[in-house]
């Protein structure tokens, strides 16, 4: 086993490796309808697919063709009472190019259903399974689909804004059973947002509030 | 008259090769075993189900969550300083790198990261190599453990003593630090502490010496783990693999090379990586690690600047006591940040560090205010555990001890 | 009940002592207890911490850490619990034989810690009789030592021939 010494052909010389930018204008150019952006914020890009039914295709061209091999991770985030409610977030790395993109797309809450990235890059397989077992976003095409971090059966959607940070109570008898954490009626904390002193005061808050 | 054969004695992966051949025409029935959650192998709560075919395993199903605490949905009702505890019991062996990775992440947010002084940046760089250090040692002493080296454990952990006495020093705990706020640290070093830690790095090397001695050319641990779980570099990466794992993959990526955060470009040294992806590659690149490691800890030393060790802002650090009590400003600035936190603009960060276990990655989404709207943390042994299912299939239900002890994962950050 | 502390000197009283069969029997039992560690979290570490040689729990007895149920007398649930695992360890406990003892190591299995989630059990003593809480998080090994020493004192004080309780009847609440 050697020290770091580089082998031959492995790493891309300077002028062939592309800026983030380029390869967003790259990804623009080819799905000139759907993409949009790249915005920039503390140096990253982020890019922003409006039909979230192609993103698999997107991102089997961001692989195959820009070189973005590694998915990073995938986010999904509840956006409460706005439409569409999901937001899901694919952060991509390339190693021939040394970048990052971050890919945004969004659903509806009556749909709730997007099509899986597994089959471009195999790490999406948990990483799409945990997004359903914490948000209950379902991906189309998943070879296994079923709860990661919770237990077959579980009732709920834990990351979900309605959910409470205590809990509900459930019973899956044999396998698991959940109670209320007793929060004396929920955490002492400030809200996000808001730029009101007043609204934003540390209280407690319920969902139901 | 003595007859005498010749015998031909194959490593692991063709024998399971010709046992699966033999075994083909003979149909027997295949075993469902049940490993864990509850398992001394296992380092910590993980569930394999494995399907067996005789010795062979023909199917492995990992099953986490055994410890799911809900750390991303208590992360949107607290501040940012409030959460930096619930970091520390992610990758519980290195807590100090991972206070050290989400507080880098929340100053991108506001900006700040760029402004840290170079006292802070040094401190946090021997806080994560010294949390390196201490992970490494407790991973290949409990991968020897698994694999029947049970001496190797216990010098390690003589060695990890040492290190808790420094961490106790420093923060006050053994580990669970919290160590670091926003925008800089919560103390600075205790006097006499880096002669304490100079001290140290020679009585490590030494220690690393005696378990390469003790392990690298042993047979018995050689035969156990050479070509077994081979890992090939395409799969690494697809599977997301990060961190030693990775690099035992022959891939040669570091993220304090490729993308220095803190003073990593400022020192020298180098990233060892493998070239055939088995167990015994992975416990190589971890050794190297550690000797970079010492190597870094010896050039901070030399290198450690004096200053401040926080921002100088009011509206990100606390300010001094003495002058929350006696002046208006300091006394209005301690009771935002104290009940509203710190006011981060609107946007989203990713912020990835090089934990000891791989990328430890941090994604803040943010609407303002001093609470996320979301966080969520990209936890490297979510993803190095997900190559099981593809890797264990064609294994001896003894590989299985071996291979889960050269990914070295850690279940606190998995199931975070 | 009372128990009488063993103490003699050989030379002076030979190798032979009179004593109750109480106190000989939980003399037995304190000194060579043989725990189960249920390590799930940080916890754990501190655990293996004490069990190495700095702390050296074998001075007490209990190196043999049995990761089987059948062989051990003491669970020591180290780390948080949660909903998901919290069946397991009392199927577990369930098979450990008797006399057996549990001591809830942490903030997070005596109270469910710092973690007041969906997904966390809110202290191991929902389930099983617990009968040493340590505090701390994670408590240092010393703690972890003097957890034990209670749990040896009370022990001794515990009726073993004519009264003896099965775990499940000693003071302890399931809620």
């Amino acid at each position: 086993m050697m020290p770091s010494q580089p082998a031959q052909g492995r790493r891309l010389s300077p002028e062939t490796r592309m800026t983030a930018k380029l390869l967003a204008r790259e990804l623009k150019r080819q799905f000139r309808e759907i993409v949009s952006g790249p915005e920039g914020f503390r140096g990253e890009l982020t890019v922003e697919v409006s039909d979230a039914l192609r993103i698999a295709e997107v991102s089997r061209f961001a692989k195959s063709e820009l070189g973005f091999d590694y998915l990073v991770d995938i986010t999904t985030i509840d956006n409460d009472n706005e439409t569409p409610r999901w937001t899901a977030v694919y952060h991509l790395y390339s190693y021939k190019h040394l970048c990052h993109l971050r890919l945004k797309t969004s659903v509806s809450e009556e749909s709730s259903e997007l099509p899986t990235v597994s089959g471009v890059w195999r790490t999406a397989n948990w990483h799409e399974r945990e997004a359903y077992d914490m948000m209950g976003i379902k991906f189309n095409g998943h070879p296994d689909l079923r709860r990661i971090l919770m237990w077959e059966g579980y009732p709920f959607f834990p990351l979900r804004k309605d959910f409470p940070l205590a809990g509900k109570p459930s019973e899956m008898p044999d396998l698991a059973f959940t109670d209320v954490a007793p929060l004396e009626g929920g955490p002492f904390v400030t809200v996000a947002g808001d730029n009101d002193p007043t609204a934003r005061e540390p209280r407690v808050r319920n969902p139901e509030e | 008259m003595v007859a005498t054969r010749q015998l031909e004695v194959k490593d692991s992966a063709a024998r399971s090769a010709q046992a699966m051949e033999e075994l083909r025409d003979v149909q027997g029935e295949k075993m469902i075993l049940n490993m864990g959650p509850s398992h001394p192998a296992t380092h910590g709560v993980l569930r394999l189900v494995l399907e067996l075919d005789g010795e062979i395993i023909t199917k492995a199903d990992p099953e986490i969550g055994y410890l799911h605490r809900g750390d991303e949905k208590i992360a949107e009702n607290m501040t940012y300083n409030q959460f930096t505890p619930y970091t520390d019991r992610l990758d519980y062996l290195a807590p100090l790198a991972n206070n050290v990775a989400y507080s880098l992440a929340v100053e991108k947010l506001l900006g700040i990261h760029d402004k840290l002084p170079e006292r802070c940046q040094y401190i946090r760089v021997i806080c994560c190599e010294l949390a390196r250090i201490s992970a490494h040692l407790l991973g290949l002493g409990a991968f020897a453990m698994d694999v029947g080296a049970l001496t190797v454990f216990l010098h390690t952990f003589t060695e990890r003593e040492k290190i808790y006495n420094l961490i106790e020093a420093l923060t006050g705990a053994r580990f669970t630090t919290t160590y670091t706020r926003i925008g800089g640290l919560s103390r600075d070093l205790p006097e006499g502490w880096t002669d304490e830690l100079a001290k140290f790095t020679k009585e490590v090397s030494a220690a690393i010496g005696e378990t390469d001695k003790l392990l690298t050319r042993n047979k018995i641990f050689v035969d156990r783990t050479k070509d077994v779980g081979v890992i090939s570099r395409e799969e690494a990466i697809d599977f997301g693999l990060t961190g030693p794992n990775l690099r035992g993959s022959n891939v040669e990526y570091d993220l304090r090379k490729a993308h220095p955060y803190l003073v990593y470009d400022q020192l020298n040294f180098d990233v060892p990586y493998g070239e055939v992806g088995d167990c015994y590659d992975r416990y190589l690149v971890r050794m190297e690690e550690m000797r970079q490691s010492v190597r870094l800890l010896d050039q901070c030393l030399a290198k450690l600047p004096g200053g401040p060790v926080c921002v100088d802002d009011g509206k990100v650090v606390l300010p001094d006591k003495q002058k929350v009590l006696s002046s208006m400003e300091e006394l209005i600035h301690q009771f935002m940040l104290v009940t509203h936190g710190q006011d981060a603009p609107t946007g989203e960060v990713y912020f990835g560090a090089e934990n000891p276990k791989g990328e430890l990655g941090f994604y803040i989404m943010s609407k303002g205010g001093g609470v996320p709207y979301r966080l969520k943390i990209r936890a490297p042994s979510f993803a190095n555990l997900s190559i099981l299912s593809h890797t264990l299939p064609g294994h001896m239900i003894s590989d299985v001890v071996a291979v889960l002890g050269s990914l070295d994962f850690v279940m606190g950050e998995c199931d975070r | 009940m009372s128990s009488t502390e063993i103490g003699y000197n050989s030379k002076i009283e030979g190798d032979v002592i009179h004593t109750r069969l109480d106190a000989a029997v939980s003399w037995f039992r304190k000194n060579s207890l043989w725990p189960m560690p249920m390590g799930l979290a940080c916890c754990a570490i501190e655990l293996m911490a004490a069990g190495a040689s700095r702390f050296d729990i074998s001075r007490f007895g209990a190196e043999v850490m049995r990761f089987s149920p059948r062989q051990s007398d003491l669970m020591i649930v180290a780390g948080t619990v949660t909903y998901k695992m919290a069946l397991a360890v009392k199927r577990i406990y369930d098979q450990m034989p008797e006399p057996k003892w549990v001591i809830a190591m942490g903030a997070c299995a005596s109270t469910g810690g710092m973690y007041r989630s969906y997904a966390v059990l809110q202290g191991i003593d929902r389930l099983l009789p617990v009968d040493v809480y340590i505090s701390g998080c994670p408590p240092r090994p010393e703690a972890l030592l003097e957890g034990f020493m209670r749990l040896q004192n009370k022990i001794t004080n515990e009726p073993h021939i004519n009264d003896a309780k099965p775990a499940r009847a000693r003071e302890a609440f399931v809620a």
